[in-house]
């Protein structure tokens, strides 16, 4: 078996690491499961929390809580000021040039549908085309095809080769006189590719065509500078960046979203309303209908801090250590076959075993206390690409160890001593 | 619970060399089963002679745990009139998710095997998909299935 190729992403690592330091600011890390210590390698799925954000959310409830943008009152003055401060905090981090570009959503997910739902309805006719990737999540997937059935629009989508990159060729033939929209992730969550996004941006500019990208998995393992992809949406998820579930963002030109009509309609998103008709709010307040999850924003903020006191080219480096080390020591298992296998990649191992249902790789390794994913990742078309119904995904962290591969390893060999 | 609780012997075995693990030429009744959470997909095929199961037969991937259920379910059904069958799936999906009363898992037979999946609440879907895709069968052939 051979192993995958990595690229140098990131420079080692310039001090020693210290990853016990870093465990030890995440209280889930430290219990057993099965009897045995827990080894968390489903990071792609949800990360763990920090204890700054876990405080920051109970520090909310038991002292802050308030209804933001509406009261006069102290707490609600407060509880504003935090949310809006949060807002920045996430424009600093994808360095937008505002925070007007900054929408709070529930996670990806929402903030591609509603991308879909207002930019999408608005622009396209029927026979044009929306491009998308067959690396796609059913997220960037799903409601480009909602869409679709509603405006007559056609979905085209980019083919993969065998290692799991994108067919750059087929890129630029399907990049067309009717392509409306191009959306595609940065990073899979499936294969651990890193795709060459910025300059895929730029070719569907020349054309005038913008550009979506689903950041859910490069958002917490890469820099990601919006201004210098020059992307014109960008979406991730909180949760898979140590933050809280229920709390994701959308990053949008402003010129875009100046344009773009509202998605839902509610309170907060208005500017002033009368039985007849309705004005509304400047951007981003336009997209935020109702009251927001303002505890899990407060949460957000919190692990951004978290995210850039460690620093990103210091987790990205560790990371990869993780990944070129598993890549090595899991490729060379007898009757493993590697899925995935691009240049670049980051943080995501994707393996079938000989003869084994991924299911039955993950209760036996989940019996060794190792939680990773087996199943189709919520990416059927790459399955149907690489000719396999499922597969075992381990993914990584910044507190994730070497040690912790060892216990990979070792429940692998496990695998083929029970299914032998 | 013990993983080799889970996998015994007998499910490993009936996972590699699955009975009955073949298509009907002369079925009379077909269904397709998928569970979406991991995507296994099998086929199961009935004949019928007056009400008695004459052969039951099945086709697909799966985990060992659907794969080794699909097996010795295919081979405890034959014989078996309809009503009985679907009590025997009674009885079966009762064990598997630990509500069976202790008396009655002796009449499981070889079926008993599968009483390790109560521990592991997720495999229920995987050792009941091959029952659930039979009853689809003997309900209505050519019907798919789905667990979900």
């Amino acid at each position: 078996m051979t192993t995958a190729p990595i690229s140098t992403l990131a420079s080692p690592t310039p001090v020693p690491f210290d990853v016990e330091r870093v465990r030890a600011d995440f209280p889930i890390l430290g219990q057993r499961v099965r009897g045995k210590p827990l080894v968390y390698l489903d990071n792609a799925a949800t990360s763990q929390k920090p204890r700054v954000v876990i405080d920051a959310v109970t520090r909310f409830y038991s002292s802050e809580n308030a209804n933001i943008h509406r009261g006069v009152h102290f707490l609600s003055e407060r509880a504003t000021l935090a949310y809006d401060a949060v807002r920045e905090k996430v424009a600093r981090y994808l360095n937008a040039r505002s925070p007007r570009e900054i929408v709070f959503t529930r996670g990806t997910t929402e903030s591609i549908n509603l991308v879909a739902q207002t930019f999408g309805r608005t622009v396209l006719r029927p026979g044009d085309e929306v491009l998308i990737t067959g690396m796609e999540h059913h997220s960037n997937i799903v409601p480009w095809q909602l869409l679709c059935e509603q405006t007559g629009a056609r979905l085209r989508a980019v083919p993969i080769t065998g290692t799991g990159e994108l067919d750059l060729e087929a890129f630029d033939r399907l990049l067309g006189e009717r392509t409306r929209l191009v959306a595609l992730v940065h990073l899979s969550n499936a294969l651990g590719t890193i795709n060459p996004v910025r300059e895929l941006i730029a070719r569907a500019h020349v054309r005038g065509v913008p550009v979506l990208v689903d950041g859910a998995q490069s958002a917490p393992h890469l820099g990601v500078d919006v201004q210098s992809l020059d992307c014109d949406f960008f979406a991730c998820s909180g949760h898979k960046m140590f933050g809280p579930t229920g709390v994701g963002v959308l990053y949008g030109r402003e010129s875009l979203l100046e344009r773009m009509p509202p998605w839902q309609g509610g309170g907060d998103m208005i500017a002033s309303v009368t039985l007849e008709r309705s004005t509304w709010a400047p951007v981003p307040a336009k997209f935020e209908a109702g009251t927001p999850m303002i505890a899990e924003v407060i949460g957000l903020g919190a692990a951004i801090d978290y995210l850039n006191a460690l620093g990103l080219p210091t987790i990205a480096a560790w990371e990869h250590e993780l990944l070129v080390s598993a890549t090595e020591r899991v490729g060379e298992l007898e009757g493993l076959r590697l899925v995935g296998t691009a240049r670049e990649k980051a943080s995501v191992l994707s393996f079938v075993v000989d003869g084994v249902h991924p299911h039955d790789v993950g209760t036996v390794l989940d019996d060794e206390g190792v939680a990773i994913r087996a199943g189709h990742h919520c990416a059927q078309p790459v399955m149907q690409h690489f000719g396999v119904p499922a597969t075992v995904r381990a993914s990584f962290a910044v507190y994730n160890t070497l040690e912790e591969i060892d216990v990979l390893v070792r429940g692998l060999r496990r695998v083929r001593k029970v299914f032998g | 619970m013990s993983l080799n609780e889970l996998y015994q012997n007998v499910i490993l075995e009936h996972n590699r060399s699955p009975r009955n693990y073949h298509a009907m030429d002369d079925a009379d009744h077909q269904a397709e089963g998928h569970n979406p959470l991991c995507g296994d997909r099998l086929t199961v095929w009935v004949r019928l002679d007056d009400d008695i199961i004459q052969d039951a037969s099945f086709q697909g991937s799966g985990c060992a745990i659907s794969k080794a259920s699909a097996s010795l379910m295919t081979a405890a059904v034959k014989g078996r009139t309809r009503r009985e069958a679907e009590e025997l799936f009674g009885r079966f999906h009762r064990l598997v998710t630990g509500t069976l009363d202790p008396a009655e898992s002796e009449t499981l037979g070889k079926l008993a095997v599968f009483s390790g999946v109560s521990e592991f609440p997720v495999r229920v879907k995987c050792a009941s998909l091959s029952w659930h895709t039979l009853k689809a069968a003997l309900d209505a052939p050519g019907l798919t299935v789905s667990t979900e």
